[in-house]
């Protein structure tokens, strides 16, 4: 069978899913201008809001888009771009798609060119995440009427909790990786180098906008060595 | 002084109303996605392998919905929510932006002003980040017979050990006490057995380090 992954209905999905984002966002500020016009917040101040967020937000977007090219290589350009337009974000759609992946019996690391992998693939990744939102739906008004009450008695811990839930799927893909043979083990170093260097920009020289550019940079930095050392050991010259 | 606290009454009672149908309606739509792609390839992944390949990340993933629910929700207010979690990328974009919008307009998170500025921010950022990945996407679909080719191939390849070695910085420097002992037990058992699956070891890996961070929280040291 044919490959799916960049079909033109794949790309219909994601048109249909942008459009459903962009119409939700709209119909969003529309209600919460003629709200906050009636509460009495100035129009300039809203407007403040709007454009603030928006030139916020342009950064942060580059890098989702950065992050949705890493996948393209497995998965294609539609599936990413959808998964990361709702709901998603890298951290959790990566892991999603390889563990699909591996019961499987293959990899993200290849090309996921048969329809019933990546079929699961986008099952796996749309199912893992659907929770928050089932919360959302039937929590949100009654944590919203209890503030107070609903806010975790604990936050240090919960903190904890969430970095120690991390570490349990990092460790596990740290392991992996570090057993996947020389390629692999430099990509991992590369990047972690990459990001350890953000990391002394961003607190020592007070750099904290390179902030968002740390994740994507590093990933790619990290793939690039992959790519570069593949090719210097097939004895090519660049 | 009656009228501004009804209206407010009406905005909240309809912001859920709307929120909830938004909400359902984009559950719908999601899984409607990997739906549509099996109905139209005709394509359908066997029950037992889908859920083997997806219970190793929800068991991760569906208590961090719980707290990020728990914890983010106050502070978008009601609109902010319903939008972000649908929008997603919460942490890195929607959170920040809708607290940065709130400092600056001088509002405080959970009052009414509070929930009119998130939301407006909320709204923005989504709107930002929808027209960039338009834009890249169709830049990017020009680019395609590059990003398949074999020089890149090797670049794909290793896109996990590229993100884990990322993240494993961020959070080993986050909290490094908690990182050792699931670290130490991962390695060594992926190093004896190399083609171990990571599924089955991921909840192994989590239960070691929540274990590990609950006695050094108890203990005071961390």
């Amino acid at each position: 069978m044919a490959d799916i992954r960049n079909s033109p209905f794949m790309f219909a999905l994601g048109a249909f899913i942008a459009l459903f984002v962009t119409v939700q966002s709209l119909v969003f500020i529309i209600n919460a201008w003629k709200e906050g016009t009636r509460l009495g917040i100035s129009a300039a101040t809203m407007k403040k809001a709007l454009i603030g967020s928006s030139v916020f937000s342009v950064v942060p977007s580059i890098a989702i888009l950065l992050a949705v090219l890493t996948l393209a290589g497995a998965l294609g350009l539609p599936l990413p771009w959808i998964r990361l337009s709702v709901v998603g974000a890298i951290t959790y759609e990566l892991p999603a798609a390889e563990t699909a992946a591996q019961a499987f019996g293959t990899s993200i690391k290849n090309s996921i060119t048969d329809p019933t992998v990546f079929s699961a693939i986008a099952w796996a990744m749309s199912l893992g995440s659907v929770f928050a939102m089932i919360l959302i739906t039937l929590f949100t008004k009654r944590i919203q009427s209890g503030i107070h009450k609903a806010q975790l008695k604990d936050t240090a811990w919960a903190g904890l909790l969430i970095s120690a839930m991390f570490m349990g799927l990092i460790s596990a893909f740290l392991g992996s990786s570090l057993a996947g043979g020389l390629i692999s083990i430099l990509t991992l170093l590369s990047s972690a180098a990459v990001m350890a260097l953000f990391g002394l920009l961003i607190k020592k020289a007070g750099l904290a906008k390179l902030e968002n550019f740390a994740m994507p940079v590093s990933m790619i930095a990290g793939m690039t060595v992959a790519a570069l050392y593949s090719l210097a050991s097939k004895g090519g010259s660049l | 002084m009656n009228a501004p606290v009804k209206n407010y009454r009406t905005y909240e009672e309809t912001i859920h109303r709307n929120g909830r149908i938004w909400m359902i309606a984009a559950i719908i739509i999601t899984q409607g996605v990997p739906l549509a792609i099996s109905l139209y390839f005709g394509v359908w992944p066997p029950l037992g392998k889908l859920i083997a390949g997806l219970l190793p990340t929800m068991m991760v993933f569906w208590p961090i919905a719980i707290i990020e629910v728990i914890t983010y929700t106050p502070m978008l207010g009601s609109g902010g929510s319903y939008l972000g979690f649908v929008t997603g990328n919460l942490s890195n974009l929607k959170v920040p932006a809708a607290i940065s919008a709130m400092q600056q307009a001088g509002v405080e998170p959970s009052t009414k002003e509070g929930e009119i500025i998130s939301t407006l921010a909320i709204g923005a950022s989504s709107l930002v980040t929808n027209v960039v990945l338009v834009t890249g996407v169709l830049m990017m679909s020009y680019l395609l017979p590059i990003l398949e080719s074999p020089a890149l191939k090797p670049a794909f390849a290793n896109l996990l050990p590229a993100l884990f070695g990322a993240l494993g910085v961020v959070f080993i420097s986050r909290n490094w006490k908690i990182s050792i002992a699931p670290l130490v037990l991962m390695i060594g058992l992926f190093v004896a057995i190399p083609t171990l699956p990571v599924g089955i070891l991921i909840p192994a890996g989590a239960i070691v380090s929540i274990g590990v961070a609950r006695i050094l929280y108890t203990r005071k040291l961390v």
